[in-house]
């Protein structure tokens, strides 16, 4: 593009003085047509001063001198400068719009995170659940972001992807990006919410190919961070047995894990078990195995979707809801 | 006094005027006289700019360092919000025409007063009232939320919002009797052989201000009702937690504050083309492209009020529209400034204060209307939006344009106002000062921008400590040059030379009477001419100003006025 070519011209380096480097797959273009923009406007603003001056030099006052009489309006001429500068202004608005439907409009293998602001932080829910308050992605990846907000309005503002969104309370907003340079990038909130908004920075993380998988792994493998009673409470929120297990005693649409740990049952065959390590490991596995009485067969396997150390630390918190009552010898 | 109804020439000046007509602070407070209300209204708006200059300087003193120098982080957002507001609503919006439209505006048509009197001080008196209203949120700690008042945290926030949006609902009262005034005034009172097309620009721009004011004002002040309904009693309008939507609030605030922008603009622009003629002693250059443009800037500025919420998650077609209709206003801009640099060509140009001013305010205006190309495209916009750039942007066009211009008005009608000149050659020094501070304060804002510092941060990263330390000493250079020009001024009361009648050589008529005015305008009729026709104005030694030479017997001065130029 010619340009680039003037942007190299006067600005040299390769570092520009208007810009952080762009980094993401639609930051060149934004650049490009604000390079355009600012050549339109040094171009008029120096017709404008160079006008300016030279009348200021010819036409100053001298004694003697009076103003040369001259055509107090000429319409071919008024109408040229009404015309020219719409030209330009018509395809800046035209680079402006292509541009900007390439901003909005996210390609559809876009990798989805959840984002939730509220004052003053910023919280990135990845589609395995993992919830961190750093924006981790993926290099050369679109990543689309679903923000909504908890109180007032944010903004979501990552200048090196030239970025940006609001991020209203009540609705969701979008935006997307695709980074492509591996790094750590700062990200602003840019509507003004009160004392701290100045300090609700967070940070974007670009991960290099194949590592971000890794990352988001790990992160969320607080298995190994955890005790397995605490890591068990979190699975238990997490992943969904809370919608149907209570752990305060009352039935809902399956039996309350409160003190169920050791207990005797019978099941709907007529037998009696006694809930144990392995039938709780049955029963995530397998649920339709050994229903107890009084409750339907609904609840949906976890086969493969929850590891054994998951599913060892949802025992020990399960146990942990029966301290204190009988257990057995 | 006594004229020479022949030269104009003042024969014997009895020295009575309308400031020393008639004493006493009664005869102040209840004066009906648009000129006692007019100074009234411009003390009143400097005293505010003071404060809003004050909050400023603090403001940049605070950002000289990325982390905490002296200001709480509440402090600073308390700040700003007031800085903001005091500006917009206390002294930008009234400034050129409450106080100088006021003053001149009826002189200019020929006329003893406004159309009404009594409602031109009721809003002087709103305006105070307001002024009371705001100061008590300074007072009363704090207001916190950015002068856009943005829900839902000005509902929910717990500074004194209601305090200052019941001061906004008040000024606006005032600014739509001044509004209404001003439209009456013109299209009743201009005196028979002033047609449209034979008024000063200055008043073509005043009404095309008027009509906004008129037309936009009340949106304004329904909406400050909705949000005092909501914080008070709890309506669910703009907080989605009552089922409100935060997003119509800004729909709301934006469709009059946007066409507030023109009302602080369009004035302005007509105080420039007064003054490009007068200093190029030539007639002003395609009058009607002029006049046309300032009333499509009017009604254009109504449709454009989207490009303030590109990012509001509305519709990219909502957008897209917004971004077209954005970049249609920029045209009659455009035309102003190309008519105006016509006018200096094949001229005679005099660098007076005033005229300083006002080429000033065409490089500004200049800059600040070529950077809204880029905040008017949306690719670049999302980039740009609530960054420094554009805080750079609209100071570019709101100090650049509207204060810049106010500057050169105050200095151009000062003897007339007054009655007493000021040093030309301080009052350069000042004008060279802050040109020079006000783009060493916020030309490095735009690199702040484009580099991606956001706005109302009271910290802020390492990286953007050089350029912003860089601004704040620009704006204490700003504030040195102010500081001179407000002593130039002040000193001119005191110690300034004897104004002469017409010390510019203009030909619009508030030249033709005494400087300072007597109470009535006019002793007897004054003479209609082509506002833009300086050939007969020749300078005279004796008087110190210039006169009208003497051309026909005064029986011929009765006659219908030479064919103005335009046509």
């Amino acid at each position: 593009m010619t340009f680039s070519i003037m942007d190299f011209v006067i600005f040299g380096s390769e570092r520009s003085m208007f810009f952080p480097p762009p980094t993401s797959s639609t930051a060149a273009e934004v650049d490009s047509l604000f390079y355009f923009i600012l050549w339109v406007c040094i171009v008029f603003f120096i017709v404008i001063v160079g006008v300016m001056g030279y009348c200021l030099i010819r036409y100053r006052e001298r004694p003697g001198v009076k103003a040369e009489p001259s055509a107090s309006h000429n319409n071919i001429l008024e109408v040229t400068w009404t015309v020219i500068p719409g030209i330009f202004v018509g395809v800046i608005f035209y680079w402006g719009f292509v541009a900007f439907l390439d901003l909005r409009q996210s390609p559809d293998e876009s990798y989805e995170i959840q984002v939730e602001a509220k004052m003053w932080n910023w919280s990135f829910t990845y589609p395995n659940g993992h919830v961190d308050n750093v924006l981790h992605v993926p290099v050369d990846k679109p990543v689309r972001l679903v923000m909504t907000s908890v109180d007032v309005i944010h903004s979501l503002y990552v200048p090196a992807f030239r970025v940006k969104m609001d991020v209203l309370p009540g609705r969701y907003s979008h935006t997307w990006f695709e980074a492509n340079t591996v790094g750590d990038y700062t990200l602003f909130c840019t509507e003004y919410c009160g004392t701290k908004h100045s300090e609700m920075l967070s940070k974007v993380v670009v991960h290099p190919s194949g590592e971000f998988e890794k990352w988001l792994e790990d992160a969320a493998n607080f298995l190994e961070r955890m005790t397995p009673v605490e890591a068990g409470e979190i699975l238990y929120q997490r992943r969904g047995c809370a919608q149907c297990h209570s752990i305060d005693g009352s039935a809902k649409v399956g039996p309350t894990f409160l003190d169920a740990f050791g207990s005797e049952q019978s099941l709907m065959d007529g037998s009696t078990i006694t809930v144990d390590e392995n039938y709780i490991r049955e029963s995530i596995l397998e649920p339709q195995a050994k229903v107890r009485v009084g409750y339907r067969p609904v609840m949906p396997t976890y086969q493969g979707q929850l590891k054994d150390e998951e599913i060892n630390a949802l025992i020990a918190y399960i146990k942990s809801l029966s301290e204190g009552s009988q257990v057995n010898p | 006094m006594i004229v020479d109804s022949n030269s104009e020439k003042i024969i014997r000046d009895d020295g009575v005027n309308y400031l020393n007509c008639d004493r006493g602070w009664k005869s102040w407070a209840f004066t009906l006289d648009h000129k006692r209300i007019g100074i009234m209204y411009l003390a009143g708006i400097l005293l505010c700019f003071l404060l809003g200059g004050i909050m400023a300087l603090l403001i940049r003193a605070e950002l000289f360092t990325p982390g905490k120098l002296y200001l709480t982080e509440d402090k600073y957002n308390e700040f700003f919000t007031l800085h903001g507001a005091i500006m917009t609503f206390l002294f930008l919006i009234p400034s050129i025409p409450a106080a100088i439209g006021n003053f001149m505006l009826p002189i200019m048509v020929g006329a003893k007063d406004v159309a009404f009197p009594r409602m031109n001080l009721a809003s002087f008196y709103l305006w105070v009232v307001g002024a009371i209203f705001f100061l008590l949120a300074l007072g009363l700690g704090g207001l916190d939320t950015g002068w856009t008042f943005y829900t839902p945290y000005s509902t929910t926030t717990n500074s004194t919002v209601i305090a200052a949006t019941m001061g906004v609902f008040i000024l606006g009262f005032s600014s739509i009797f001044t509004g209404l005034n001003f439209i009456v005034t013109i299209n009743k009172m201009r005196p028979a052989g002033m047609t449209w097309f034979r008024m000063p620009l200055l008043l073509w721009s005043l009404y095309a201000t008027s009509i906004i004011q008129v037309l936009a004002t009340p949106v304004l002040g329904i909406t400050m009702i909705l949000l005092t309904a909501e914080k008070m009693l709890g309506v669910g309008i703009f907080d989605p937690e009552l089922g409100g939507d935060p997003v119509l609030y800004q729909h709301f605030f934006w469709f009059y504050s946007h066409p507030a922008v023109y009302i602080m603009i369009l004035p302005a622009m007509g105080v420039i083309s007064e003054l490009m003629s007068v200093f190029s002693r030539k007639p002003i250059f395609g009058y009607r492209f002029i006049a046309y443009s300032s009333i499509a800037i009017a009604l254009l500025g109504f449709l454009v009020w989207g490009h303030h919420m590109f990012l509001s998650a509305d519709s990219p077609l909502a957008a897209v529209i917004f971004s077209a209709l954005t970049f249609s206003v920029s045209i009659p801009s455009g035309i102003k400034v190309f008519n105006w640099l016509a006018t200096m060509y094949k001229g005679s140009i005099r660098l007076d204060t005033p005229m300083c001013y006002a080429l000033s305010f065409i490089l500004l205006f200049g800059i600040g209307g070529l950077t809204g190309l880029f905040l008017g495209a949306l690719a670049t916009d999302v980039h740009l939006h609530d960054t420094y750039f554009v805080v750079a942007h609209f100071h570019y066009v709101m100090m650049g344009g509207t204060l810049i211009a106010f500057l050169a008005a105050l200095h151009y009608w000062w003897p007339k106002m007054f009655g007493k000149m000021y040093s030309e050659k301080w009052a350069k020094v000042a004008c060279l000062l802050i040109f020079i501070g006000f783009n060493w304060t916020f030309f490095p804002q735009f690199l702040l921008g484009s580099q991606g510092m956001p706005r109302r941060y009271a910290r802020y990263e390492a990286e953007f400590e050089g350029l912003h330390r860089v601004s704040t000493t620009g704006a204490m250079v700003l504030g040195v040059g102010l500081g001179i020009s407000a002593c130039v001024l002040g000193y001119s009361l005191w110690r300034g030379k004897r104004a002469p009648r017409n010390p510019w050589g203009a030909a619009t008529l508030e030249w033709q009477t005494g400087s300072p005015p007597p109470h009535h305008n006019f002793i007897g009729k004054p003479v209609l001419t082509d506002p833009y026709d300086y050939d007969d104005l020749v300078f005279d030694e004796e008087e110190g100003g210039f006169v009208r030479r003497r051309r026909r017997s005064s029986s011929e001065q009765e006659k219908p006025i030479k064919e103005p130029s335009i046509v």
